[in-house]
């Protein structure tokens, strides 16, 4: 079966003083129905701006899809104009931002903000868009739905307000739902919370959906497959399982030993490891491997040449000079 | 919120009385009175003077006259006009249509180009229409109303002569004449005050826009596939309108202030040039009056933007 979402060769750039920005550049993301697919990487990797692009939301100019398509049930979003994308947009795919705390308009009641979604898309009448905002809140567990659908944003706490996002992009039942950073805003109690309930959801109307990350315990926890980004590239992707098992870029491997570690004994406990350095700035990058400068297995190679996403295992794709082999041995000789 | 007014009203009673105090100091320690004219008038007999002086009680102590002068506000008495030789009251209530017409048809002309001048401008900022947008808000906001007042009449008064350059509130016409001459005479001065208040609020409601523009609310609201012309309108300009009604509300005193120059460049009797002439002919019931009136206007429209500022923004509750 054809996948839904098929990102090739993705490149977004953004013009500024200094020159041309280059925050994606050449991804290839693939999502099928059903899935749910975790793109990870630190901030400033270009995850966002992906996402974002899908559906022409980041701000044209300063920024410009430069390359690349973007086929949705086999049809191009790339050339489409900012109206004819208002069809898909929360109709075939919907998306949950980051903070909920300015997400929502302040001035607007959370129903309105919910129905005036349902009244763009689907011929409803008022009516019909105010009982079906109520019962999508109460589909996200908000107590009192009739009453609290004429409160305003601010009413709410940080949890249910992003539970109100989750209930608008879900309102008019998309096949897509994009979430950046669901929960990086939120406590870590009402986080699980909330990854549970999109979970719940995506099982209830059988949708597919990216979630947008930089928390490996959120991974490990909703993915099926993840997408590893680093610097406006991708440079690994596995099935979550054989991602966390048998890491095979030096950043993976790296975001992996990041992971506070509660399970270990006492005598077992080491360091937490960090990623030394910081993510390149995206003008004029260097030719070669963009991590290099902070990979520990650097070699002559990685400078002079840019390492290809390749096929190293069933379903199992990375970019890195290192082979299996050498890799390996070096992952063993390091711990 | 009609509790609120209410004390809100209370409230201003106390600035009110600081702010009619401190004109009048200012005022009795300005030199000349209604009768120091008097004194310069050889038909006059110095004891007459002072009877006279005696009798409306202008030798008496500052606060004195100061009470004299609140009670007989609290009684409704504005106090006589020795100039006019009518009743304070009479007089402001002549010439306040006046203002009002001219000054209320300057600010919707500026508000009918700075709304939309500013919101599209906002849209695409930095665009061709926002850059002459921009330079003509700029040369209109430098350019003070009596240059430009003065420059009017040269142009469509003195040389086209296409308009009357003194404005009159004794029209020959009756019906239908009547409403196009009134029209004709007030295109000038509110085109002049209309123009430079427009000047300056189109940059304030583009700024608005722009600072609301890039919030994530409007992304959220794209990402609902509402269009461009529905995400400005509902989701941009409501929010950005909070900080513009304020605005308007809060310059409104400004702009009555702003009007005394050009009802005296235009002539028209309006409560402006009132203020103007009574200082000139030292009528200082009249001036007291005048300056409170405008003084009431400032703590009114303080009050009307705050409770629009609520009616806008839900999270403001007036208590």
């Amino acid at each position: 079966m054809a996948p839904l979402l098929e990102i090739k060769g993705l490149k977004t750039h953004f013009s500024t003083d200094d020159g041309i920005l280059q925050a994606v550049d050449g991804v290839d993301i693939t999502i099928n129905r059903g899935e749910t697919l975790c793109v990870v990487g630190e901030s400033g990797c270009g995850k966002t701006v992906t996402a974002m692009s899908i559906l022409k939301l980041i701000a044209m100019p300063p920024g410009r899809i430069a390359a690349g398509e973007i086929i949705f049930e086999g049809r191009d979003l790339v050339p489409l104009t900012s109206n004819q994308l208002d069809e898909i947009r929360a109709k075939e795919i919907g998306f949950i931002f980051q903070e909920p705390m300015t997400s929502l308009n302040p001035v607007l009641t959370v129903g309105e903000q919910i129905a005036e979604s349902l009244r763009r898309h689907e011929n409803v009448t008022r009516k019909q868009a105010l009982e079906r905002t109520i019962e999508m809140l109460k589909l996200v567990q908000i107590p009192n739905a009739e009453g609290r659908v004429h409160n305003y944003p601010h009413q709410f706490s940080g949890g249910m307000r992003q539970r109100v996002m989750i209930a608008m992009a879900l309102a008019c039942k998309p096949k897509l739902i994009i979430a950046d950073e669901p929960t990086t805003a939120l406590d870590v109690t009402i986080q699980a919370q909330i990854l549970d309930l999109l979970q719940d959801m995506k099982e209830r109307f059988g949708m597919a959906v990216m979630l947008i990350t930089h928390a490996m315990g959120v991974v490990a926890e909703t993915a099926q497959r993840v997408v590893v980004m680093y610097a406006g590239k991708v440079v690994e992707e596995a099935d979550v399982d054989a991602l966390f098992a048998d890491p095979r870029h030096p950043y993976t491997q790296g975001l992996i030993r990041s992971i506070p570690r509660i399970d270990l004994d006492s005598e077992h406990k080491t360091r937490l490891e960090a990623i030394g350095g910081s993510v390149p700035i995206l003008i004029n990058p260097p030719v070669g491997c963009r991590f290099a400068p902070r990979c520990k297995f650097a070699m002559d190679v990685c400078t002079e040449k840019e390492p290809l996403l390749r096929q190293i295992a069933p379903g199992h794709r990375m970019a890195c000079h290192l082979g299996d082999v050498q890799l390996g041995d070096a992952a063993g000789a390091l711990a | 919120m009609s509790q609120y007014v209410l004390r809100r009203l209370m409230i201003a009673i106390p600035s009110l009385l600081g702010i009619s105090l401190v004109l009048f100091v200012v005022l009795a320690l300005a030199p000349g009175d209604p009768f120091s004219e008097l004194a310069t008038n050889p038909n006059v007999p110095p004891e007459v003077q002072q009877a006279l002086r005696a009798r409306f009680g202008l030798d008496d102590p500052i606060y004195l006259r100061y009470l004299h002068w609140l009670n007989a506000m609290l009684h409704g008495d504005w106090g006589f006009s020795f100039v006019s030789r009518m009743n304070v009251d009479t007089l402001i209530l002549q010439r306040l249509p006046a203002t009002l017409y001219v000054i209320g048809s300057a600010q919707i002309l500026a508000l009918l180009i700075a709304i939309p001048v500013g919101v599209y401008a906002a849209t695409k900022p930095y665009s061709l229409f926002d850059q002459i947008a921009n330079t003509l808000a700029f040369v209109g906001f430098s350019l003070p109303t009596f240059f430009t007042g003065i420059l009017f009449i040269l142009i469509f008064s003195v040389t086209l002569d296409w308009l009357p350059f003194v404005y009159t509130t004794d029209i020959k016409a009756t019906g239908i004449h009547y409403v196009l001459e009134m029209i004709r005479q007030a295109i000038m001065p509110v085109a002049v005050l209309g123009l430079f208040q427009a000047a300056s609020m189109t940059r304030f409601v583009r700024s608005a826009m722009l600072d609301v523009i890039r919030l994530d609310y409007v992304t959220t609201a794209r990402a609902k596939g509402l269009g461009q012309a529905n995400v400005i309108v509902k989701h941009v300009m409501r929010n950005a309108m909070i900080p513009v009604v304020t605005l308007i509300a809060l310059q409104m005193p400004a702009v009555f202030g702003g009007a005394i120059v050009t009802e005296q460049i235009f002539r028209i009797p309006g409560i402006g040039s009132l203020l103007i002439s009574s200082i000139l002919s030292n009528d200082t019931p009249v001036v007291m009056a005048v300056t409170f009136v405008f003084a009431c206007l400032v703590v009114l429209f303080n009050l009307i933007a705050d409770v629009l500022y609520g009616w806008l923004d839900p999270r403001i509750s007036l208590r």
